[in-house]
């Protein structure tokens, strides 16, 4: 076996100084009835390198690539182009192969990578602070909302219609077994956002408001007055974060006042991964950094007086405080939040600007094209680089014939909520960098074909 | 910049020390001006009115050169399993095969989207189906729930399960029992869930005090978290008895499988009673750590759990595979307790680990556990004598030896001898943990590790243990050969600087 360095004299020679007779004496506590003796049986034995290759490259080309042609999904996961150091760098060893830096003298890199994260993520997002990485959007998403109860003493969250419907399915799932009370409904195909809506909604029984920027439809909005509303009522607004690429673009959350802004930044650097792993965002505001979840990295110095980076304020997490934890995460997404932190590092304020120029510019493009399809609106008055169409029929068995035909053509708002019958002609369409012109003149003219 | 100079300090003008190299921040290296990624096209103008960010973000750029250069001197302050022993009890820091890196890659994995049509996708729904079959049968479990991000994700599914079983059945039991050897994600997951946490006394020889969690159970006992093989690094041998008596009074039996590397291939825990078990797929099944995640951790269930199992799951179906999401779980699963994560899971991981064990096979998988369990005994019973193992008359131990402080010099403690071990040129092995034990040192090697490497650090922690024993004052102020002495940890905490001020 190709991973295992003992030889069977190694082994022999171990078992002597053990002082064991044989391999089973050392799992002599092992109930008998529990004991396997031979290899499980109906599962294959090992294999060659280039034997688990061939088995897993066939596997994979039974999935059409993203690349295989004009692509057009997005709903929480983006296609962006990666460039190519940031691959390269998260596989060198040292940051792919080390753990968690618990010891930090021979961990600066990872640690010194993680402030640089978070300070990036902070400024991107608006706020003050930002932790090392949450597992995804949509469990942070949720980890915002106990974090909102711990913070206000109230158990009422209202969520936005817009938000993602798997962020609020995870949402109803633990608030189910929490005690929270979440008030949510599916959105309905207007143009303009339920906010204002919600500001009026705000009582003294509600913890938070939960609104997504831009949203499931793709659009956008100013959050100030919502943010003010929250304020006088003593509720905070959690404002989350699908596509980071566009607060290069538009105004973030921490700008107007929201109290913890939460994502996924999946955008940058990790790529589609058919859907993890991902990287969850989470930031606040300063005054409430010691109910935060997850692991955080802070600057200090060692004993000779240099600058170094340490995991701190650990006391909120469940290896020290056990029942008494801020939240039962225990990791966060080292690597993936690496791959996010290089490819920013890399873009910088000036390319990340002009990269959600261009995303944006690109899907204007596109929903002037395909608004020009008899019986084809597009929805949405703002957005950035997704927004909705509207069909004159069903958009799902749109996409299975677009699929027929080489084009893959977002997500149908009947995949999403599958049980609401009004949306069902709403098709949800991204529109990236990584999209040309022909792309989307194939998009038109198919669906054109397909409608017809 | 070299400012105070240590003891064995030589000041440079970089301050480098030849191959040690320190590196800025990107926040005092790059510009807001500067970009490492050319665009074909200039920024089109937009018009997005107020919502227009016009403030400046504060978000520096560096050119490609640049980028590599920082990342790969970061880098060279880690330590890593590639470059030698890596002993963290609990972790299973094993070897990551670089053909799981290669083949989650492939454009089919890397490069698809998880709400592409199904029948687009078919090749990565076979990946979730056959990853969950090896679970499944590894395991002698009922099925699987793939979508869990990490362990203690994993952890908060089996909890759902017990608590969504319990609601099934009109009961409403609010007390978990945890052993108090248990990592701190259990109590913190049962809390998390709405539970009250009760710890379960251990026995002299570190395992679960059977007679007093006897004694314990009742109607209101909702369940227990056991770690098998535990965090002391021994089998549990009355998991059977344990499990018939948590099932007698109407519970559920959680393992934490935080260890499975050690009877993987050897023992399915379904023979054991078990009714839910996270794995780890970046412990047992070789998915890299990647400096604190991304995690992987499907959780096994027993028939008695499975109708209650998360959204969503792949199914065979015909010749092909279908999802189960929110629109047909009312027909095929209506008792699920819903969605725990955003789309299907970590694919990533998915590939990554089947990868691995299509390599190991049932007869390598075997190996492994017998492997890891022969270098951790090889570890302990090399180091007797010279270390205190409170446990060592409990048996032998399976993948990991524990030591502790017991008989150091006045003054010296496990810290002193982690940090010794870091000049030495290995990472330390688990400090303090489990809390059963005082001063506690847990040491993994794992199977990847071959005699001569495990001979090599059996002799370190030895001339560490002798120096801490005899009270060397070098060894108090360890290490010496680090990017970084020792960190003030205090100083973090009491005063917080998390991000950059410029």
């Amino acid at each position: 076996m190709r991973y295992l360095p003992l030889t069977s004299d190694d082994r022999a020679a171990m078992l002597a100084t053990i002082g064991a007779s044989s391999i089973d004496d050392l799992f002599v506590d092992v109930p008998a009835e529990a004991r396997l003796d031979g290899p499980i049986t109906g599962l294959p034995m090992h294999a060659s390198e280039l034997a688990v290759e061939r088995h897993m490259a066939a596997l994979s080309r039974q999935n059409r690539a993203a690349g295989d042609g004009p692509f057009f999904l997005g709903a929480g996961a983006y296609r962006h182009h990666v460039p190519a150091s940031v691959d390269h760098l998260i596989q060198r060893g040292e940051f792919l192969t080390a753990y968690t830096p618990y010891q930090p003298e021979i961990a600066q890199g990872t640690l010194q990578m993680l402030f640089e994260f978070q300070s990036q993520v902070a400024r991107l997002l608006g706020t003050d602070v930002a932790n090392a990485s949450m597992y995804d959007g949509s469990t942070a998403c949720w980890e915002a909302i106990v974090m909102a109860r711990r913070i206000t003493k109230r158990a009422k969250a209202l969520l936005s219609t817009g938000l993602h419907p798997h962020y609020r399915s995870v949402a109803r799932t633990m608030a189910k077994y929490t005690g929270d009370v979440l008030v949510d409904a599916d959105p309905s195909l207007e143009a303009g956002t339920d906010w204002a809506a919600l500001a009026d909604s705000i009582d003294e029984e509600v913890s938070c408001v939960v609104v997504q920027y831009p949203d499931i439809l793709g659009r956008i909005d100013d959050m100030t007055k919502l943010a003010e509303a929250c304020e006088a009522a003593g509720a905070l607004l959690i404002a989350v974060v699908t596509e980071p690429v566009a607060l290069g673009l538009i105004k973030s959350p921490g700008e107007m006042g929201a109290d913890i802004v939460v994502g996924e930044g999946q955008s940058l650097g990790v790529g589609l991964q058919f859907g993890g792993p991902y990287v969850g965002l989470f930031a606040c505001k300063t005054k409430y950094v010691r109910q935060m979840p997850g692991r955080l990295c802070g600057e200090t110095v060692d004993a000779n007086g240099k600058r170094g980076f340490v995991l701190t304020l650990s006391t909120r997490e469940q290896h020290i405080r056990r029942e008494k934890a801020t939240s039962n995460i225990c990791t966060n997404s080292g690597l993936c939040a690496l791959a996010f932190s290089i490819h920013m590092t890399l873009l910088g304020e000036a390319g990340l600007r002009q990269l959600a120029a261009i995303n944006h510019a690109r899907a204007k493009a596109a929903a002037t094209e395909l608004a020009k399809i008899p019986g084809v609106s597009v929805l949405n008055t703002g957005f950035f680089n997704e927004f909705t169409l509207l069909l004159p029929t069903e958009a799902r068995p749109v996409i299975h014939k677009l699929a027929e035909k080489g084009v893959l053509g977002g997500v149908s708002l009947g995949r999403l909520y599958p049980d609401n019958a009004g949306l069902a002609n709403g098709l949800v369409v991204a529109v990236t960098e990584t999209v040309t012109e022909a792309d989307i003149s194939a998009f038109a003219a198919t669906l054109k074909e397909v409608l017809a | 910049m070299n400012t105070a100079g240590g003891a064995d300090d030589t000041t440079t003008f970089t301050g480098n020390r030849a191959l040690m190299l320190e590196e800025a921040l990107i926040f005092e290296i790059g510009s807001t001006e500067t970009t490492g990624v050319d665009f074909d096209e200039a920024a089109p103008a937009a018009d997005l009115g107020a919502l227009a960010r016009s403030a400046p973000i504060g978000l520096p750029g560096l050119s490609e050169s640049e980028t590599v250069r920082h990342y790969t001197r970061l880098s060279r302050q880690n330590y890593a399993i590639d470059l030698g022993l890596f002993p963290l009890g609990s972790c299973t820091m094993k070897h990551n095969p670089r053909l799981n890196e290669k083949v989650a890659r492939m454009p089919g994995f890397a490069d698809a989207h998880p709400l592409q049509p199904q029948e687009t996708v078919q090749g990565a729904y076979a990946v979730i189906h056959e990853l969950a079959e090896w679970l499944i049968t590894l395991t002698g479990m009922h099925s699987v729930a793939m979508s869990p991000k990490a362990g203690a994700h994993g952890e908060l599914c089996g909890i759902l399960c017990i608590k969504a079983a319990l609601e099934a059945r009109g009961e409403d039991r609010r007390v978990i029992l945890v052993p108090e050897s248990a990592h701190g994600t259990n109590p913190a997951t049962a809390a998390f869930a709405g539970f009250t946490v009760e710890d379960i006394p251990a026995t002299e020889e570190g395992r679960v005090n059977l007679e007093a969690l006897k004694a314990r159970l009742g109607p209101d006992v909702a369940g227990v978290m056991i770690t098998n093989p535990n965090t002391c690094g021994l089998f549990e041998r009355d998991m059977k008895a344990i499990s018939d008596a948590v099932h007698a009074v109407g519970g559920y039996v959680y393992c934490d499988g935080a260890n499975f590397n050690a009877i993987v291939g050897r023992v399915r825990p379904g023979d054991l009673g078990v009714d839910a078990m996270h794995i780890n797929l970046h412990k047992t099944f070789s998915t890299p750590h990647g400096g604190g995640g991304p995690g992987s951790g499907p959780v096994v269930l027993s028939e008695a759990l499975a109708p209650f199992a998360p959204l969503p799951f792949v199914t065979k179906q015909g010749e092909g595979f279908r999802l189960i999401e929110e629109e047909n779980a009312g027909e095929d699963h209506p008792q699920t307790f819903g969605r725990m994560t955003a789309f299907h899971g970590q694919m990533g991981m998915f590939t990554r680990a089947l990868t691995y064990i299509l390599s190991h096979g049932a007869d390598g998988l075997k190996q492994v556990a017998e492997d890891a369990v022969l270098n951790a005994n090889y570890v302990l019973r090399s180091l007797e004598g010279v270390l205190d193992a409170p446990f060592a008359a409990s048996g032998p131990c399976m993948h990991e030896a524990l030591f502790s402080d017991k008989g150091l010099a006045e003054g010296f403690s496990t810290l002193d001898i982690a940090k010794g071990l870091i000049d030495e040129g290995y990472h330390p092995m688990t400090v303090y943990f489990p809390l059963v034990v005082h001063g506690a040192m847990l040491v993994e090697p794992t199977e990847t590790e071959s005699k001569a490497a495990l001979d090599q650090f059996i002799g370190a922690l030895r001339s560490i243990a002798m120096r801490a024993k005899n009270g060397d004052p070098a060894l108090k102020t360890a290490p010496h050969f680090a990017p970084r002495g020792r960190l003030d940890e205090t100083l973090a905490a009491r005063k917080p600087v998390l991000a950059w001020e410029d």
